[in-house]
């Protein structure tokens, strides 16, 4: 029983921590976390596998309101149910709350400070590039299984949100149609 | 009342933005700029880029700021607490149905048709952030004085990196950012 607690205790505090940390460097909009999250707990602790991953950053995106804040609330709800919801909540708020409400009294100072902008540039690049090795990964785990249907999506459903600027809740809805429809398993497409 | 009024209209503002950060700034614009006046528009520009300069989502940046701005500490936490209100709730319900209903065939359709639309999204906002990062007026061009070399050369730096060491990428980008604004500086 005791040590029982330990480990529920050791398990907040890792999902506490992990999306603070994590939350700290989302620099440049929801898809970030993504990438970052992915490595922590799908490669890092093993706890999520990849495919209940993009289930979860599905479910996110099919939730109103910021996308790096449903994330980290769906693997907290994952490991520890509505209370570890609420840790990880509570781990991805607190960085940007800080932040934010020191920047708010100065904050006509940080905008036009150039070391900050020098810094922030620099780490916008590597941004892109953090976001890029994992879209590698995952696009590959995708195409290796040599099924045609999903790789059709995923070039269609790059085409509508990188060209066509189609709005993602469509894109959703479509891709969640077309696989109810042909996607099944024993319809031949899926294990 | 004002916190009331705040946890309301950022409650709205959770509740109706589908869609990642960009999604919110139109709601953000009619409830705090138009409607209630608690920003101007200048104001407003300026949440926006301090919001690309901080870790965070922008409807909590505009939160925090908003609420800070017109009530203090404690209308900041109102704010924030009215944008991930909603989102907290219809997560919840959605992952129990989920988990509920995973092993039916149904869901499963729908999730193998989810998967790839989700990688494909990904890469579509990556991409965008590294136009944004290479090309300083969002046009890709490889004329020399178009693009932007040194972020040309951390992007790739980096990748070269995380492939190959596979290390922890908060270090990749604390890495670049030091170098990076070094270079920045001083080139």
């Amino acid at each position: 029983m005791e040590t029982q607690k330990l480990n529920k205790l050791k398990l907040f505090l890792t999902l506490f921590f992990s999306t603070l940390k994590i939350s700290a460097f989302t620099f440049g909009g929801g898809y970030v976390i993504v990438p970052l999250l992915q490595k922590k707990f799908v490669e890092g602790l093993g706890w999520i596998d990849e495919e209940e991953m993009l289930d979860l950053v599905a479910i996110a995106q099919s939730t109103p309101g910021p996308l790096a804040i449903n994330a980290s609330l769906l693997i907290g709800y994952r490991m520890a149910g509505i209370a570890g919801a609420l840790v990880t909540v509570l781990g991805t708020v607190l960085p940007p709350f800080v932040i934010m409400s020191v920047v708010s009294v100065f904050y006509i100072a940080f905008r036009d400070n150039v070391i900050v902008s020098a810094v922030l540039k620099g780490m916008q690049a590597a941004v892109a590039a953090v976001i890029l090795d994992v879209v590698i990964t995952m696009a590959h785990n995708v195409i290796k299984d040599k099924r045609i249907f999903p790789v059709l999506i995923m070039i269609a459903a790059f085409a509508a949100a990188a060209v066509f600027d189609i709005n993602v809740v469509f894109i959703i809805i479509i891709c969640g149609v077309l696989g109810a429809l042909f996607m099944r398993p024993g319809k031949g497409e899926e294990k | 009342m004002i916190y009331v009024q705040m946890l309301l209209s950022f409650l709205q503002i959770g509740l109706f933005s589908f869609g990642g950060g960009y999604a919110a700034l139109p709601l953000i614009d009619s409830q705090i700029v138009k409607l209630h006046g608690w920003l101007t528009m200048t104001e407003f520009t300026d949440v926006l880029t301090i919001s690309q300069m901080t870790p965070g989502p922008i409807a909590i940046n505009a939160a925090t700021f908003v609420g800070m701005r017109i009530a203090g500490a404690a209308g900041a936490l109102a704010a924030t607490l009215g944008c991930i209100l909603p989102s907290t709730v219809v997560a919840i319900v959605l992952a129990k149905i989920y988990y509920k209903y995973r092993e039916m065939s149904v869901m499963k359709g729908v999730m193998n048709g989810l998967r790839p639309a989700v990688v494909a999204m990904i890469a579509s906002a990556g991409l965008s952030i590294m136009i944004q990062a290479l090309w300083a007026d969002g046009v890709v061009s490889f004329a020399a004085d178009k693009m932007d070399f040194i972020a040309a050369a951390i992007f790739i730096a980096s990748l070269i990196v995380l492939r190959i060491f596979k290390p922890n990428q908060i270090i990749v980008m604390a890495a670049a950012g030091v170098i990076g604004g070094a270079a920045y500086l001083l080139l």
